[in-house]
């Protein structure tokens, strides 16, 4: 088990080999809901150099049973994940909480030494671009005023710090805008949304009322479960009306 | 002024816990949690070998609750060498009866009281009462809300939710005084009511911050000298403490003074560390120490963290739960990060068993708790615990939805056709004349999202 502050263990891997395929993990609600996402972090890895796969037996990695305590019945999910992935050695997905959960939490629910280690493969998308590529510009131009929100699962259990906001910032034309409050949660959660809403939304007003105070156009996130809860509350708001949210891949996939 | 939530011990917990749900906290609560929580994070960035701290704190109190017996059985070997009377109690009820019994013992009509968070476990003051003795806590918050018949808010800072207007109501009503809302003035006016207090009380009652196993000493920071005074004017001291609060060495402290204060109150010592080695001449020393459930969390080994708690509310601050819900949506003594996994362990799940469940789970108060607790995952281990085990939060349906869910997410066809059932389900959502459960949980203030064109798994397929 990893212990709070710590970043999470992250598999002591060789370098990444010009060449060697990476396996892209869409979570669930991305690949149904969201699937331009999907296709930017596609794209982004493959202007990078990178062969992509795509496994297509994936599912979801777990995290909603997990999370409600339904431990065995994630424990099933994880092991079809684990298996789905077993020959990859470089797994990307464009969510820091999905990849917590992988590569955090897969120990807690299944003792299996395979398993866990299929999950320690698994990297956030900036992470990857950032720390293994080696990638800060990724040649996108942007003429927007950005506000950056990074999730708590990978602001605290992955330890990503700075690989989104550098991503950002070598932006073309992009101008950056500091979110009051940045690392405070826009209170998601996953079914903490729907299990004690009353709270989940207060704390989602606040985040869109900081978006709103920055002056921001487009918030943008590697996670768009955040988006989709506090845009979801943008969007109803008419003096919001302005805001855009946008998952960081579509962001660095644009071009003048 | 908030009413006076309905409090005799752990039954009450259900009804109270609604505020998790919809948000019941003062504003000046918020406010103030917020303002601390960056000023303590501020004080702690200044220190270049905080991180080092905390992990060695983790692993002072890791041996500690590993080696509890024995340090237990040292501290009282010391204790009684130093002429202290030291008393166990199983529960709250063997505990209230110790102090009862040494204060009848000793002829006690009157008593004042240092910030003791074990003395509200066993809602001591309630029995003082019973008894016909006076009890009159000391600690400035605790005064104030003792006066105003309410509960902490805070184990820090009890009286976190009223403003100093509040105060200077509650003190214009309750003391007779002219209303002033002024800091020190209201500061000055429970000093003097207080002092008469102190020369009164024939016994004194503090709580114990660290109890240091090899020698016997009693460790107690405060900031207003309330404490000192509780402890050391009237002729009795009886101090209550948890079996947790041990350190095994007197080297073992430093580390925990610096993290306290710098956690608790963004300061880098408190203005005050009581050392007491044995009653003084004349006087008489107490020691009650307790169980109260905390043998609970070591049948749990996965739960032995929620040991190392020294109480220093960083976690309550960094909450956003918390700082929204307030400290009474909890429903008894702990509040906040740290209640949601000390309580259903002290007063069991099927009471508390709702509390792990009010987090979004972001890890803020892992990230502040200065002897590295890990919270949210000690929140997830209880999540799992409780829908396993009786607690209001197990449920057969809910059971039943994640076991169809844990099907349908083990094989692609499966999982398109349930997407399919869920794609449909939003479609269909903006239609409906009413959401129902969780759906209508999402769209009372949520916009939904759109249901796009193909799937990115079709997509890829096609194109990828
Ligand atoms: S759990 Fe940690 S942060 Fe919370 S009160 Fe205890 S010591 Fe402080």
């Amino acid at each position: 088990m990893s212990t709070p502050g710590e970043i999470a263990p992250r598999r002591d891997s060789p370098p990444y080999q010009p060449g060697e395929p990476v396996a892209l993990f869409i979570p669930c609600y991305i690949d149904q809901f969201y699937p331009q996402i999907g296709t930017a972090t596609a794209d982004l890895l493959r202007r990078h150099g990178c062969p992509v796969v795509f496994p297509e037996k994936q599912t979801c990695c777990g995290q909603p049973a997990f999370n409600s305590g339904y431990w065995d019945e994630a424990r099933g999910v994880i092991r079809h994940f684990a298996r789905t992935f077993a020959d990859h050695r470089w797994i990307v997905c464009p969510s820091g909480s999905c990849t917590a959960m992988c590569r955090v939490f897969f120990g807690h629910v299944d003792p299996d030494e395979q398993v866990v280690d299929v999950g320690r493969r698994v990297f956030e998308l900036s992470e990857f671009l950032v720390d293994i590529l080696g990638v800060t510009d990724t040649g996108a131009c942007f003429p927007h005023k950005v506000a950056l929100h990074v999730g708590c699962h990978g602001l605290r259990e992955l330890g990503l710090s700075d690989q989104p906001l550098r991503l950002l910032q070598s932006v073309r034309e992009l101008e950056y805008v500091d979110l009051p409050n940045a690392d405070e949660c826009c209170g998601f959660g996953g079914t903490f949304s729907v299990k004690m809403p009353g709270t989940s939304i207060a704390m989602g007003r606040t985040k869109a009322e900081n978006v709103l105070r920055s002056g921001a156009e487009v918030v943008a996130s590697p996670d768009v479960s955040c988006l989709m809860h506090f845009g979801g509350i943008i969007a109803r708001d008419p003096a919001m009306k302005h805001i855009r949210t946008m998952h960081l891949a579509e962001l660095l996939n644009h071009h003048a | 002024m908030p009413d006076e939530p309905v409090f005799h011990g752990a039954p009450f917990l259900k009804s109270l816990n609604k505020g998790l749900y919809e948000p019941a906290g003062s504003r000046s609560l918020g406010e103030s949690t917020e303002r601390s929580s960056k000023h303590n994070r501020a004080v702690t960035a200044e220190v270049p070998q905080f991180q080092e701290w905390r992990r060695a704190a983790n692993a002072i109190k890791a041996y500690t609750v590993r080696n509890l017996d024995k340090l237990l059985v040292e501290f009282e070997r010391n204790l009684t060498a130093r002429g202290v009377e030291v008393l166990w109690a199983a529960d709250a009820e063997e505990a209230n009866r110790h102090v009862i019994d040494i204060a009848r013992r000793n002829g006690v009509t009157s008593v004042v009281k240092g910030k003791s968070m074990v003395s509200e476990e066993m809602e001591l003051n309630h029995h003082f009462e019973a008894a016909g003795i006076r009890a009159v806590e000391t600690d400035l918050g605790e005064y104030i809300v003792q006066l105003a018949g309410q509960r902490p808010t805070h184990i820090v800072t009890p009286a976190l939710h009223l403003s100093a207007e509040d105060v200077g109501r509650l003190f214009a009503e309750k003391l007779g005084e002219p209303f002033s809302a002024e800091h020190q003035h209201l500061t000055h006016v429970a000093r003097r009511h207080l002092r008469n207090e102190y020369l009164k009380a024939e016994m004194g009652m503090s709580g114990v911050n660290f109890g240091l196993a090899d020698t016997g000493t009693l460790v107690i920071v405060e900031n207003e000298g309330n404490s000192g005074l509780s402890c050391s004017t009237p002729p009795v001291h009886v101090a209550l403490m948890g079996i947790e609060k041990l350190l095994p060495r007197i080297e073992h402290l430093p580390v925990f003074l610096n993290l306290l204060g710098r956690s608790g109150t963004g300061q880098k010592l408190t203005t005050y560390t009581h050392f007491i080695q044995g009653a003084a001449p004349g006087r008489k020393l107490y020691v009650v120490i307790i169980d109260n459930g905390r043998s609970q969390v070591l049948r749990d080994s996965a739960a032995h963290m929620a040991l190392y708690c020294i109480r220093c509310g960083a976690c309550l601050n960094a909450c956003p739960v918390y700082r929204r819900a307030g400290g009474w949506a909890y429903g008894w003594v702990y509040p906040g990060p740290i209640g949601a996994v000390l309580v259903p362990h002290l007063v069991g799940l099927d009471q508390a068993g709702k509390l792990p469940f009010a987090s979004s789970l972001c890890g803020a108060c892992g990230e502040v708790c200065p002897v590295k607790i890990d919270i949210p995952h000690q929140l997830v281990h209880l999540r799992h615990r409780a829908v396993n085990e009786p607690s209001p939060m197990r449920s057969w349906t809910e059971r039943l939805t994640w076991t169809l869910w844990s099907w349908a997410m083990r094989g692609p066809l499966r999982y398109r056709t349930a997407m399919a059932a869920v794609r449909l389900g939003v479609r269909l959502a903006p239609y409906l004349p009413w959401h129902p459960g969780k759906l209508g949980a999402w769209t009372r203030a949520r916009a939904l999202p759109k249901v796009p064109g193909p799937a990115f798994r079709t997509w890829w397929r096609r194109k990828g």
